[in-house]
């Protein structure tokens, strides 16, 4: 029980999580994303559903013209994997790996799943107008010093910031 | 000279091995900070866990440092990466449209599919929840979205050349708010928790 609280000093798995951000540019010329790997499902899905809508469909074209390659082929699924392999990884050694829900003591899990259910769809929706997430746009933006990356900053924390008042019993 | 598998130096398939590897290392920081832990997340906006702020700042930092200092010394060139273009007014609303996402699910999406494969139940619903957001969006996007996402265009933006200033000055005042905000994080934290136990 005590060992599953320990987690990794917060500065040095930041600067880590930096250092793994310059791998990734300099073998890949890519940031770490997320979102993406979540859109490509969903472009894969849809275009092997109905591949005469995705062809016309201004969302999927883009994306699914080339015949031979399949939009899940791509660096972004193959980093996925690798986080959930990672993620995985760490879990196991440090004993967190059990099924729970996380959630804020005065909420019941019915709630929580309810409200992961809305949040999920918010940031599924933000994620794509805002071209990517925290991890993608932001802190990888924020690493090549794209303007881009700042006001995804702002919107999401500052944003966050101006909002949490409204949903402090989820939380606390 | 970097990038190398945009400048052809290696190919496709050891390209996608690599990001495989680095995708591990990702996934492993992620989850050995604490960010399948929904109610750290969330302590960012309520003073009681500052994780999230120290991790971001920390990660972005050392990787704007460091490209800054690889470009200098011409091991990489900047302009060959995946660079985020500016399409402001869209980046702002759908940055606010994922605050909400944040405030109420609890993750964002790289967290949350970290979460669900490690057993977090509310993380599961939550990959779920961005997946059907994601296909609302895409049968929508002509009539709803096209256009306010291509509004606000401003191309490849540099925020230290908008601003005018130089690259390593601007990261210079990058670090120095940095520091000051893990210094002032690190004093609310201390108040905030001395006063009640939020047993995360």
């Amino acid at each position: 029980m005590e060992r599953s609280k320990t987690y990794m000093n917060s500065y040095l798995a930041g600067i880590l999580i930096g250092v793994f951000m310059i791998g990734a540019y300099y073998f890949s010329g890519e940031g770490l994303g997320a979102s993406g790997a979540l859109k490509a499902v969903v472009v894969t899905a849809v275009n092997d559903v109905n591949h005469e809508y995705a062809k016309e469909a201004h969302f999927f074209k883009a994306r699914v013209q080339n015949e031979e390659e399949s939009p899940i082929k791509s660096w972004l699924i193959f980093e996925i994997l690798g986080v959930i392999a990672g993620a995985i990884i760490s879990a196991a050694i440090a004993g967190r790996l059990k099924f729970e829900i996380g959630k804020g003591p005065n909420i019941s899990s019915r709630t929580r799943l309810i409200f992961a259910l809305i949040g999920g769809i918010f940031f599924g929706v933000g994620s794509q107008l805002g071209r990517g997430c925290t991890s993608g746009m932001v802190m990888s933006g924020m690493g090549v010093l794209s303007l881009s990356g700042f006001i995804g900053l702002i919107a999401i924390f500052g944003g966050g910031y101006i909002i949490a008042y409204f949903f402090r019993k989820l939380w606390l | 000279m970097g990038p190398l598998f945009p400048l052809g130096t290696i190919g496709e398939e050891l390209n996608l091995l690599i990001g495989f590897i680095i995708g591990i290392g990702f996934g492993f920081l992620l989850e050995a900070a604490g960010f399948t832990n929904t109610r750290k997340l969330a302590g960012v906006f309520y003073g009681y866990d500052f994780v999230v702020l120290k991790v971001f700042f920390a990660a972005a930092i050392t990787a704007a440092i460091g490209l800054f200092l690889m470009n200098h010394y011409g091991l990489i060139d900047i302009n060959a990466v995946f660079y985020p273009k500016t399409f402001w007014i869209p980046t702002l609303i759908g940055g606010f449209i994922m605050a909400f996402g944040f405030l109420i699910g609890g993750f964002c999406p790289g967290t949350s599919i970290c979460a669900a494969v490690t057993g977090k139940i509310d993380a599961m619903i939550f990959v779920l929840g961005a997946i059907i957001g994601i296909f609302g969006y895409a049968f929508t996007y002509e009539s709803l979205w096209e256009d306010l996402r291509n509004s606000g265009k401003m191309g490849r933006v540099n925020i230290a050349e908008w601003m005018g200033i130089s690259d390593g000055l601007f990261i210079l005042l990058l670090t120095i708010v940095a520091a000051v905000a893990f210094f002032a994080v690190t004093l609310i934290q201390k108040k905030v928790t001395e006063k009640h136990d939020y047993q995360l």
